[in-house]
């Protein structure tokens, strides 16, 4: 059976109840997002986007999805705490795909952090617009079986000074769970809206809480007006029996600025897809990635930045370091179309294999049809420097001590660039921890923390 | 302190040190010199532990333990220091960072707790003096973006800091002016001891002149070919090494 079959025989047999549970503009798209679904198929290692992370394989297994919506019930203030905390952030949760409301809404000023059923008119005019259901097949998974998600608005000119933090947990196992419950695969979706000159910092924490198998997959919209700013950061820290394939899509508007920074810290699979794209002139991205994996972990980043029109700039960093029989790929497109001239883009990806059977896959790729540009990319592969790890040993830190302190610099030139400070410490320290082999407890443990 | 008995070592296929006899006492300082390629840093490298360096005969004891079976990092925490000829770059970690790990792994071998911030930040501040280190180097990475000359000094700024029982002085004085080389002897001779030796490699009198060693040996094609006091450091200085060679019947 191929693994799409499942999907598309649980759509035709549950399609009212999809619909049923959930709000009228996710189901207006709903049919289409099932016939781009048929049409394309999960995509096989030929297909040149996926050729890294075998996504059939990864759709194989059956999962139970929760169309029911049945509350899975769980208060997250108790059972969790983030890895990330005393950030000061306004805090929500996501409970596998459902937006989680034992929370007082809105920071004020009109700014909206809610669910996408309680804002239909936002979500018809935005949802499901940048993410083309036609061109990706888990875009159009997701799009086909969402039900919830989150909804983040911010009007014109409004600034959100605090972080907000949004910490996605999966979780099968209720409380007090008699019977042992199924794998759980989940859809989740988020939307944000930035208007013109508005201003937020997103923070989402990706966690695992019990020991259950889970394929969630993700699509993230963002919409950034002109002179509107968004830094999204976006933490996994999952266990190694974890699938995770997010698709994010943001669309720059004039002279707006977006800081995407992606870190792996503890997966199973991941594949990250980031589309971003330059309509307005003089908008600015940086982009930072940091995966840090080691057993049989497997990160697969995927970007394509397009630059659409002139005087825009992007920047690009991502930084591995893969251990044991870990693979990891990047696959970074720059496309400079007609006319977009005075483009500058630099895009940089630089790996650290530790083991002989560690395996990296970089691609770097510049795509222009403007003439007057500057791009730039590179790509390294390497190992630890011999010549440094015998000055530490000769100056008594041992072989296992020194690897550390040389993976952590390493990994710290990109830590280093994210902007929201209290993070980029806690990260230091988690990365150590990382690097220590303190932070994989997930494994058999009923809860994380 | 260190007893060397007929070493062979290789890199690779290529035999270097052709069987070297050496003892050092508590307290006593030596120099080694001798042409290029001789097999000088071959002999400091083997000492430390350097995994390029194969041992193919020969034993080195170490206040009474067997040198050879060590680790690099066990030998460091037994005593051994190596100023390395060219101090290795490393970006992204910083000095600090650096010399807290080689102090508190040294403590662990010694079965003794870390010592505190406050504690490490005294120390490196006393030792900074010694070599007159400039404090802004500390945030930096280890030897990065250094000038010659700090490099050298941040050599035995990290003895200073880790009191080793037998240093080895690997050209410590190439690519210092005079003014920079005065503060490495004056620092090295500061940290000498009734208790603590020195190896002294060279190839110029000035130093020892300053440092003083009272053994100088002469170090040709992997072997010690003659051993004095100081003043064959001077005769090296002014006739070269030809008359040694013809001593031994080479031309």
């Amino acid at each position: 059976m191929q693994s799409e079959q499942q999907y598309i025989e649980l759509y035709k047999q549950a399609r009212q109840l999809i619909m049923d549970h959930a709000p009228e503009p996710m189901n207006a798209v709903r049919d289409e997002a099932f016939g781009d679904f048929c049409r394309q198929g999960f995509p096989s290692k030929k297909v040149e986007r996926y050729k890294y992370t075998d996504i059939q394989k990864l759709f194989e297994p059956d999962y139970g999805v929760n169309l029911n919506r049945l509350e899975i019930p769980v208060d997250p203030y108790r059972v969790f705490r983030c890895d990330v905390p005393n950030l000061s952030t306004s805090l929500y949760f996501m409970v596998n795909d459902t937006f989680y409301r034992g929370r007082p809404a809105s920071p004020g000023n009109g700014v909206v952090i809610g669910s996408l059923r309680d804002y239909p008119e936002v979500v018809a005019r935005y949802y499901a617009k940048q993410a083309r259901t036609s061109d990706d097949a888990v875009t159009a998974l997701n799009t086909m079986l969402a039900q919830d998600g989150l909804l983040v608005y911010v009007p014109k000119n409004v600034r959100v000074d605090r972080a907000v933090q949004v910490i996605n947990i999966l979780k099968a196992t209720p409380q007090n769970a008699q019977r042992q419950v199924p794998d759980l695969m989940v859809n989740r979706r988020v939307l944000i809206v930035l208007e013109e000159g508005a201003e937020i910092k997103m923070l989402f924490c990706d966690h695992t809480a019990d020991d259950r198998r889970f394929l969630a997959t993700q699509v993230i919209e963002a919409y950034v007006g002109e002179n509107a700013s968004l830094d999204l950061y976006c933490m996994e820290e999952t266990h190694y029996k974890n699938v995770r394939v997010s698709n994010v899509y943001i669309d720059q508007q004039a002279n707006s600025r977006v800081n995407h920074n992606v870190i792996t810290l503890h997966n199973g699979i991941t594949r990250n897809r980031l589309d971003l794209t330059f309509s307005g002139q003089g908008a600015e991205c940086e982009c930072y990635g940091c995966v840090i994996a080691d057993k049989q972990q497997h990160v697969d980043n995927n970007t394509l930045i397009t630059h659409k029109v002139p005087h825009c700039t992007s920047n690009e960093l991502y930084k591995y370091v893969l251990d044991d029989r870990a693979t990891g790929a990047f696959a970074g497109r720059v496309l400079v179309e007609h006319g977009a001239q005075k483009t500058s883009s630099q895009m940089t990806n630089q790996n650290l294999t530790a083991t002989k059977e560690a395996r990296m896959y970089t691609q770097p790729m510049l795509e222009i049809y403007a003439d007057d540009v500057k791009c730039a990319h590179g790509s390294t592969v390497g190992q630890l420097n011999d010549a440094a790890l015998f000055y530490m040993r000769q100056r008594g830190i041992s072989l296992d001590e020194a690897r550390l302190l040389l993976q952590n610099a390493f990994i710290n030139e990109v830590i280093d660039k994210m902007k929201l400070e209290p993070l980029r410490d806690r990260l230091h320290y988690l990365v150590e921890k990382r690097f220590r082999g303190e932070l994989n407890k997930c494994e058999g443990c009923k809860l994380c923390k | 302190m260190l007893e060397v008995k007929n070493l062979h070592a290789r890199i690779g296929e290529k035999e270097i040190l052709k069987g070297i006899d050496l003892v050092i006492r508590d307290g006593e300082t030596h120099a080694i010199m001798g042409p290029n390629g001789s097999g000088k840093s071959t002999l400091s490298a083997v000492l430390v532990g350097n995994p390029l360096y194969e041992v193919t005969e020969g034993e080195a004891w170490f206040n009474g333990k067997n040198l050879l079976e060590m680790k690099p990092e066990d030998r460091a925490h037994e005593g051994l220091f190596l100023s390395f000829q060219y101090p290795v770059e490393i970006p992204g970690v910083s000095m600090t960072n650096f010399m807290k790990a080689a102090i508190n792994e040294k403590r662990k071998y010694q079965g003794l707790e870390p010592m505190n911030a406050a504690e490490f930040l005294k120390l490196q501040r006393e030792k900074r003096k010694i070599v007159e280190l400039d404090s802004k180097l500390a945030n930096r990475s280890v030897n990065e973006g250094f000038s010659g000359g700090e490099k050298k000094r941040n050599e035995i700024f990290q003895m200073a800091m880790l009191e080793p029982k037998l240093s080895i002085l690997d050209e410590t004085d190439s690519g210092l002016d005079v003014d920079a080389m005065r503060i490495v002897a004056e620092g090295v001779n500061k940290l000498q001891t009734a208790e603590t030796s020195c190896i002294v490699i060279t190839h110029y009198d000035r130093l020892l002149e300053m440092i003083r060693p009272q053994f100088v040996h002469v170090l040709y094609k992997g072997r010690i070919v003659k051993t004095g006091g100081p003043e064959l450091a001077r005769e090296i200085q002014e006739h070269g090494y030809d008359w040694i060679k013809e001593e031994i019947g080479e031309e």
